[in-house]
């Protein structure tokens, strides 16, 4: 017996009867003999709960937790308790995607509620359910813009994360689209660059801020763009858009983007999710699940997954995109964590952010042991030259418990800081760089 | 169910709080205002208890699998166990950066290996990625695999994918977004490939053929050697969609049967949670000649420890990090509780419970395939459709009585298709129910149809106008004001 699998041999016995078989075996006669499995497979044997439990804790423990001042696109803010304990109740945790709304109110509920949150940070008009995670997300607003103009080639600024960069490499690369690298100026996307390049061309990605932190000055980008029958595509990660620009405000035809920073764990790289938020005039063309408004037959109003003919279900090949399951849990932490932070909370996390990498950066270069690279308005992470051996700062660094900064490559250092650095733990970190010799 | 009608915006007061941060006395910053946004979003603005009360609200309109038995067909609706969401989330998870240096994250690629081999060793695949996030998502992988393959061979002709119609829509939509154009192949009468119609399509510009075995009517294909024969024959791969791995878990592997390509939905065979929706987790698993294709990374092992190795070749990344890392952990704590001692019942048990239920009602449903299912099975609607009551409508009397409903009108090759799978983990005497209230629905359906025809009438919310939804979309908050 085991405690996931009720049936008694009488059990067995007794349905047996009712199919017809006389064994177990006798209901798989349907796979060729030679395809049978005859003996258990060669994985570990089974643990008890109290064995198991053991051995994920000693193996959680050979991962080292850190105080972290690395970033590069996942943050380690603070989340409140009541994240957890929401995602975790089975109705939101083990419900399957909400395709019979009737007993499905709640998953459509919270996501009409996180579409809300995110045209607000957005200024956009419809955002989707979420996509996988930022990359991804990103990679679907250029199908977009390809389905949109019908060309086939998409502008991305080198000021973006490179490992983002690289999805919508991969998934152009297979759908037969060409990717083109606009070179940056200073730490900033080129607008010059873009405006001799953009003519004949689906459109411009751009990140803000950017990949070196930088808040990017965006303005005079769509008007350049539209003029030349482009989209304007700005990935911006969640906890930015409570202070910078949003999507909307710069005119931009899709916002996209990674929301881990939004009351999500780090938790090595996932789970995630990724928005995608467009104007109305696009919708058709947006790839995911959309949560509308409508009422029952009593007319209670209700919620319902609408404009599904965009959808792999329904279109099959001619679909959008093929994304059926998404990240629907963390589109629910997502949207308790901007619930409990709320109009000011979420103002005051961004600002404590971006205070910390400023004092940070100030002590930093009183150090003496870096160069600036480039000297721009950044958010909540930057980059400076060192002048040291960048390895030797890093092995200190992990001997403190601490996750230094991001190596980009010839002694350029990535910095992040978010609310949860306190002023020591700074002060610890510049005193790391002081000491080295 | 309470029907709770409250928005979280419409709890919202100006001035209350939510959150407890501490402000630094560190100086404040000040950029300048053309770069900032103009007004804050409007976010609520609530206490605690106030969103407490709210999300536990909301999460009462749901039907979760601990609610009551959720026989959604090819999507396997187990049961998700606690101690998989205990240890998956333990700090020593959740707490670490996936930017660290390798050397201080060893347990977590420990378990990427790990669950690597077990994963190969379950399919008979040489060698697995785990970075996709969803089922939908290795069979993009898997298909730019495919590709990548056919063009490292400059065999540059082959762009077609050869589908059953009885496929899920995620493969044909997969195929588009990877570039290939699809061909749909007209399926037996038991949703079983037709040799015939596959040897018409086969040629030098087919890429490939994805299949979902056992098929989404719970078929096994018995000509799966010769299928697999006659594709390879004609140069192209054979993909394995693992949405219906459930069914072979201890009796089959796919890798044995010719396949050169898989992915697997650890939400589905491997009992991670579904989340209203995702995150799943689809990794993409191939054999031994196309193990350079794999999307970067894969976690390997040296004289030093685990690393993660990108590969020449590899059809690249395709995501920010290594995909869903908190769904994996679950998947792997699932597998280790059952170990090579019981993980080969579930496929046994899973294949009884289907064919119990089916057996169970085929006097009064019309059941379009003979003979033992697999893990599901499609009925045709009712054997007595003279008081014209429909699948959907007996799907929404089901909410009635407590259960989920089953998935209905696919797969499209029966016109009223109702898909029931019941996976292993419920009892006889759960079954027992179901099969019960399946009997009295139908006795109301021949004797007060309107009643069926009407139903639901006990849930929260009553059948709704979904095409007035798309008339006018509104899709925020504010669209309702």
């Amino acid at each position: 017996m085991h405690k996931y699998l009720p049936h008694t041999r009488e059990d067995i016995e007794a349905m047996l009867k009712v199919t017809g078989a006389s064994t177990v075996d006798d209901l798989f006669s349907s796979i060729p003999k030679k395809l049978r499995l005859t003996k258990p497979y060669n994985i570990p044997h089974q643990l008890s709960d109290e064995a198991l439990t053991k051995h994920m804790k000693n193996l959680a423990n050979q991962n080292q937790e850190l105080i972290i001042f690395r970033g590069a696109g996942a943050y380690d803010h603070y989340t409140p308790s009541i994240v957890k304990a929401i995602i975790s109740r089975q109705e939101f945790l083990t419900s399957y995607t909400p395709y019979q709304p009737e007993v499905a109110q709640g998953t459509l509920q919270y996501i009409f509620e996180y579409q809300t949150m995110v045209c607000e940070l957005t200024g956009m008009d419809v955002s989707n359910a979420s996509m996988y995670d930022g990359a991804t997300a990103t990679a679907e607003a250029m199908f977009m813009a390809h389905a949109q103009t019908d060309l086939d080639t998409i502008l991305v600024s080198e000021t973006m994360n490179p490992r983002t960069i690289d999805v919508i490499k991969t998934y152009a690369h297979y759908r037969n689209l060409k990717v083109i690298v606009v070179p940056m100026k200073n730490g900033q996307t080129d607008l010059e660059a873009v405006t001799h390049l953009i003519a004949g061309k689906m459109g411009l990605i751009v990140q803000n801020p950017n990949y070196f932190g930088i808040i990017e000055d965006l303005h005079g980008y769509s008007d350049v763009i539209h003029q030349a029958g482009g989209l304007f595509i700005i990935n911006s990660e969640g906890q930015a858009l409570s202070l910078v620009k949003s999507q909307g405000e710069y005119d931009a035809d899709i916002a996209c983007g990674d929301l881990q920073s939004l009351g999500l764990p780090l938790s090595f790289g996932g789970a995630y999710l990724g928005y995608l938020a467009t104007k109305m005039k696009y919708v058709r063309k947006m790839p995911g699940r959309i949560c509308g408004v409508t009422t029952d037959v009593d007319g209670k109003r209700a919620f319902v997954l609408t404009l599904q003919a965009r959808e792999q279900h329904i279109r099959r090949a001619k679909a959008n995109s093929n994304i059926c399951s998404n990240q629907s849990l963390m589109a629910l932490a997502v949207t308790v964590y901007l619930s409990a932070m709320g109009k000011e909370g979420l103002v005051k996390v961004a600002n404590e952010s971006m205070k910390g990498a400023h004092y940070l950066y100030t002590k930093l270069l009183q150090t003496k042991k870096f160069d600036i690279l480039f000297n721009q308005p950044f958010f909540k992470e930057f980059v400076l030259k060192a002048k040291f051996d960048v390895n030797a700062f890093e092995q200190a660094c992990l001997a403190k418990g601490i996750l230094g900064p991001l190596h980009l490559g010839e002694g350029k250092l990535l910095f992040a800081v978010t609310e949860k650095r306190t002023i020591e733990e700074m002060d610890q970190l510049v005193e790391l760089v002081v000491n080295l010799v | 169910m309470k029907y709770y009608n409250t928005l979280i915006f419409e709890l919202s007061k100006q001035g209350r709080i939510g959150y407890n941060i501490e402000e630094r006395k560190i100086p404040e910053v000040s950029l300048p205002s053309h770069l900032l946004r103009g007004t804050k979003a409007d976010l609520p603005e609530v206490s605690e208890l106030d969103v407490v009360r709210h999300f536990t609200n909301v999460s009462q309109k749901n039907f979760g699998v601990e609610n009551g038995f959720y026989p959604l067909g090819s999507c396997t609706m187990k049961y998700n166990p606690k101690i998989n969401d205990e240890l998956a989330t333990l700090p020593g998870f959740a707490n670490i950066h996936p930017l660290q240096p390798e050397h201080t994250v060893q347990g977590l690629l420990k378990i990427y290996y790990d669950l690597q081999s077990m994963l190969s060793e379950i399919s008979g695949l040489k060698a697995y990625s785990l970075n996709p996030f969803a089922g939908a998502h290795g069979e993009l992988a898997g298909l730019m695999i495919i590709k990548a393959y056919h063009e490292k061979n400059r065999d540059f002709k082959r762009n077609k994918i050869i589908i059953p119609d009885s496929a899920h829509g995620t493969n044909p939509a997969s195929a588009t977004v990877c570039g290939f154009e699809t061909i749909e192949i007209k399926s037996n009468p038991d949703g079983t490939v037709n040799l015939e119609a596959l040897k018409a399509v086969l040629n030098d510009e087919t890429a490939g053929l994805m299949l979902t075995n056992p098929n989404t009517a719970g078929v096994f294909e018995k000509d799966i050697t010769e299928i697999s024969r006659i594709v390879h024959e004609a140069g192209g791969l054979l993909y394995y969609d693992g949405a219906n791995l459930n069914a072979l878990v201890g009796k089959a592997k796919p890798g044995d049967m010719g396949f050169d390509i898989t992915h697997i939905n650890l939400h589905k065979t491997f009992s991670t949670p579904h989340g209203g929706g995702g995150p799943g987790s689809g990794p993409v698993g191939v054999c031994e000649k196309l193990v350079e294709f794999l999307p970067n990374p894969v976690v390997r092992k040296n004289d030093h420890g685990y690393y993660m190795d990108h590969a020449q070749d590899s059809i690249g990344a395709l995501g920010l990090f290594y995909g869903n890392a908190s769904v994996y952990l679950r998947a792997y704590v699932y597998i280790l509780t059952f170990g090579q001692e019981h993980l080969s019942n579930i496929g046994p048990m899973a294949v009884l419970n289907a064919n119990y239920i089916k057996d169970s009602l085929k006097d009064l449903f019309e059941l379009p395939i003979n003979g033992h299912c697999l893990h599901e099975f499609v009925f045709d609607g009712l054997k007595d459709q003279s008081t014209g009551v429909k699948t959907l409508d007996l799907a929404k009397r089901l909410l009635d009585y407590g259960f989920h409903a089953p998935t209905v009108y696919f797969p499209l090759i029966f016109s009223q298709s109702m898909m029931i799978e019941p996976t292993e983990v419920e009892s006889k005497e759960t079954l027992d129910q179901f099969i019960a209230v399946m009997r009295k629905i139908v006795k109301e359906s021949l004797e007060t149809p309107e009643l069926v025809k009407t139903a639901p009438h006990n849930t929260i919310v009553r059948r709704l106008d979904e095409a007035k939804a798309a008339r006018q979309p509104i899709v925020k908050f504010k669209d309702i004001k």
